[in-house]
């Protein structure tokens, strides 16, 4: 059995690999895009027409702007300030909601339009197209899925910076549910603009 | 100080001491990673017994007027023997039995560095493993579609495929967990002066195999995931009637499910290159070239998936680089079993049980690692793909190879595990009996295989009759052997002779231990000032 030492050591170097993990998850959807892409890049573009680029960036901006607070969360504990800390961390969790909503009317409205896949319009199209769209809904929805696994991580931590459980000598808790909050960022990062960019 | 170690400068065993938790919750909940390996080791073996019966009725299905199965039910045993088999028998089998078990010890720490994650890995396991049995009574029935899950066919069965599939990427999960362990604690947790070259091989085993554990599963993650979104909500992406390309599910497929095959052996290999100095009271033959010739392994291992392929209409190209890379494979695997065979050179041997497995494995592997290469010539392969060639050629390499290499395990740490030492003569004729039925078993496979014998059919043409009569019974006289090995074992566990602390005068840290080791391992956190296969004179003479 190891002192808690030990574990703190290895929480760093064990977060990162599982990060790896992560970004190869999804790897394999990029990997699926790029050659659906590559085969049908006319039927790709008309896909990303029929996605809103205004809703799109301003969930870029949400989740920008949520990395930032999630790393102020993580400098405010640093500083010995864990009431702000906490702050921040709610900060975080509100971007979080704000761009799961602003997802779900995006989802809806497509639903409205019958583009779902088996829905009869979707399948009236193209086959790229119902390739986009079916990936569309992998990728962005495997994406909120990690986002609500985020907010029900960071609530933990509100709750542990709140209680003194994470201190600024011991923060790796936190420090790590930032790095995944910068995983869901970055990951974001590229869909935006391979779903609502391309033409 | 952690909860479970109440006193420990007195020696209780690990399995006997009173912790938080009473009897049998003690085990549920045991972060002890002793015991979880111990956890591992009875669900695992228990689903190996079950997809071996599953196996045998195959074979009595294959005997002359012995249909028992209809084509249905045939196709559903050989897709569950596979299941079980590769998901919850060989690739978790020795990471997390024997890595769980003696990784810590091996590198002079305590425990593995998360404890508790270490725990969660199993529940996930079992979790997955439910599923799996779950899948085979509910919502169209067991699973017909090979242990492969290859589209389009996939898509279109009427059996249970979410559920199974979902179970996978649970245990998918569970096998990147336990990898993230294992290469941290390798990192983390040496004890003074364990510097990455005085690490037993078989920490070297376990290393390698985490990192393939880590970075090929998520992509068999993904792939499961996409098939159950397939199933459930139509999404096209290897559906050809919306555009999707079934090639891309065996591309993502074997990404992983090549690399799955070196997260089998690699660690058996490791074990494997821990036996053989020890009996023949030598040090280790090249230990530099045999540890990077494990990441050889990883690395090279992980860019040969295509030579699964070369019939499914990918590119000559690719088909050529693919198969270039398969022979570079064989490099670093033929350098560790030169290693091995150099290593009892002038030694002094000592013929024990685990070294006849060990020496068995060297065999086996040998030839399920030749006929892997006819195999991964392109042209060969139009001939044996699909074939019996095939089934011989991984049973050669997964049992053969990695079975063996489990069973030495077994039978090498057996005494520091239970503390008390098997009746070696009849281990010696157990091993016998399933060395022979083995071969007698699998031998005939690539004769078949070679005249043209299908993989996965339910019947067969006349003029296999003989061979298949000759399979058949050989199954019957391994399963002979591998029941009398566990009876052998078990009766052991209870009514064994105790054994002594170091009994075949290993170097490792493991032996310095009593046997079994007591909850904390160490007393005091050892110094490591030599190798693992360093030997002390005077044991060589016992």
């Amino acid at each position: 059995m190891n002192g808690r030492e030990d574990a703190r050591a290895g929480g760093r170097v064990g977060m990162w690999l599982f990060i790896a993990t992560e970004i190869i998850l999804f790897g394999g959807l990029f990997l699926l895009y790029s050659m659906y892409r590559l085969k049908n890049p006319a039927d790709f573009h008309a896909g990303s027409l029929e996605l809103n680029r205004v809703l799109g960036t301003l969930n870029t901006v949400i989740l920008l702007t949520s990395s930032l607070t999630v790393a102020c969360a993580i400098a405010a504990l640093g500083n010995g300030r864990p009431k702000q800390s906490a702050l921040f961390v709610v900060a975080t969790i509100a971007c979080a909601f704000g761009f799961l909503t602003v997802k779900a009317f995006e989802w809806t409205a497509k639903f409205h339009h019958g583009l779902y896949p088996n829905a009869k319009v979707l399948l009236s199209l193209s086959k790229g197209e119902n390739l986009f769209f079916g990936l569309y809904y992998m990728m962005t929805g495997l994406h909120a899925v990690h986002v609500l696994v985020g907010i029900g991580v960071l609530s933990v931590m509100l709750i542990r910076v709140l209680r003194g459980a994470i201190t600024p000598a011991n923060p790796v808790y936190l420090v790590n549910s930032g790095l995944y909050w910068h995983l869901v960022d970055i990951i974001w990062i590229f869909l935006f603009p391979l779903f609502y960019l391309i033409t | 100080m952690p909860e479970h170690a109440p006193d420990i400068r007195e020696y209780v065993p690990y399995f006997a001491y009173k912790g938080k938790y009473p009897g049998v919750l003690g085990w549920l909940f045991a972060t002890d990673h002793k015991r979880i390996g111990i956890l591992y080791l009875v669900s695992i073996m228990t689903f190996f017994f079950i997809a071996v019966g599953i196996g045998v009725l195959m074979r009595i299905n294959m005997l002359p007027g012995l249909a028992i199965f209809t084509p249905q039910q045939y196709n559903a045993a050989f897709t569950l023997h596979g299941i079980i088999m590769i998901f919850l028998v060989v690739i978790p089998a020795v990471p997390t039995i024997f890595g769980n078990f003696f990784l810590p010890i091996l590198i002079g720490g305590r425990d593995m560095i998360f404890p508790r994650l270490n725990l969660f890995t199993w529940y996930l396991f079992i979790t997955g493993a439910l599923l799996a049995m779950v899948s085979i009574f509910f919502g169209g029935g067991a699973v017909d579609t090979g242990w492969t899950f290859y589209v389009p066919f996939s898509l279109k069965t009427t059996v249970n495929v979410p559920l199974a599939v979902f179970a996978v990427f649970i245990l998918g999960m569970s096998s990147i967990l336990t990898g993230i362990n294992i290469v941290t604690t390798t990192h983390q947790l040496r004890a003074p002066g364990m510097g990455f070259f005085k690490m037993p091989l078989s920490v070297w085993g376990f290393y390698a195999t985490a990192w393939v554990q880590i970075l090929a599963t998520p992509i068999i993650g993904i792939t499961m995931l996409l098939v159950v979104m397939e199933r459930l909500f139509g999404i096209g992406v290897f559906d050809p009637s919306k555009g999707g390309d079934p090639l891309l599910y065996q591309h993502l497929f074997w990404i992983y499910s090549h690399p799955a095959v070196y997260i089998m052996i690699l660690p058996a290999m490791g074990v494997i290159s821990d036996i053989f100095p020890v009996f023949s009271r030598k040090n280790i033959y090249g230990y530099k070239m045999i540890a990077f010739s494990s990441i050889a392994i990883a690395s090279v291992g992980s860019l040969v998936w295509g030579h699964h392929m070369y019939v499914s209409g990918q590119s000559d190209t690719a088909g050529i680089i693919f198969s270039f890379l398969t022979f570079l494979v064989a490099v670093p695997s033929a350098i560790k079993v030169f290693n091995w065979l150099a290593t009892m050179y002038k030694g002094s041997i000592q013929v024990e049980p685990p070294f006849l497995f060990a020496l068995s494995f060297v065999f086996l592997f040998s030839i399920g690692g030749l006929t892997g290469l006819f195999l991964g010539a392109l042209s060969p392969n139009v001939q044996l793909h699909n074939t019996y060639f095939v089934v011989g050629h991984f049973h050669y390499v997964i049992f053969g190879g990695m079975g063996f290499g489990l069973f030495a395990a077994f039978h090498y740490w057996f005494p520091k595990m239970t503390g008390r030492m098997y009746n070696k003569p009849f281990s010696v004729v157990s091993w016998l009996i399933l060395f022979v039925g083995f071969n007698m078993f699998y031998f005939p496979m690539f004769i078949m295989g070679w005249q043209g014998m299908p993989r996965r059919y339910y019947n067969y043409l006349p003029q296999f009759t003989d061979l298949h009569r000759i399979a058949s019974i050989g199954s019957f006289i391994m399963v002979a052997g591998l029941v009398l090995m566990a009876a052998n074992l078990i009766r052991a566990v209870f009514t064994g002779a105790k054994a002594p602390a170091n009994p075949w005068g290993g170097a490792t840290l493991e032996w310095t231990l009593p046997s079994p080791p007591g909850p904390e391992d160490f007393e005091e956190i050892p110094v490591i000032t030599r190798g693992p296969y360093e030997f002390d004179k005077k044991e060589v003479s016992v």
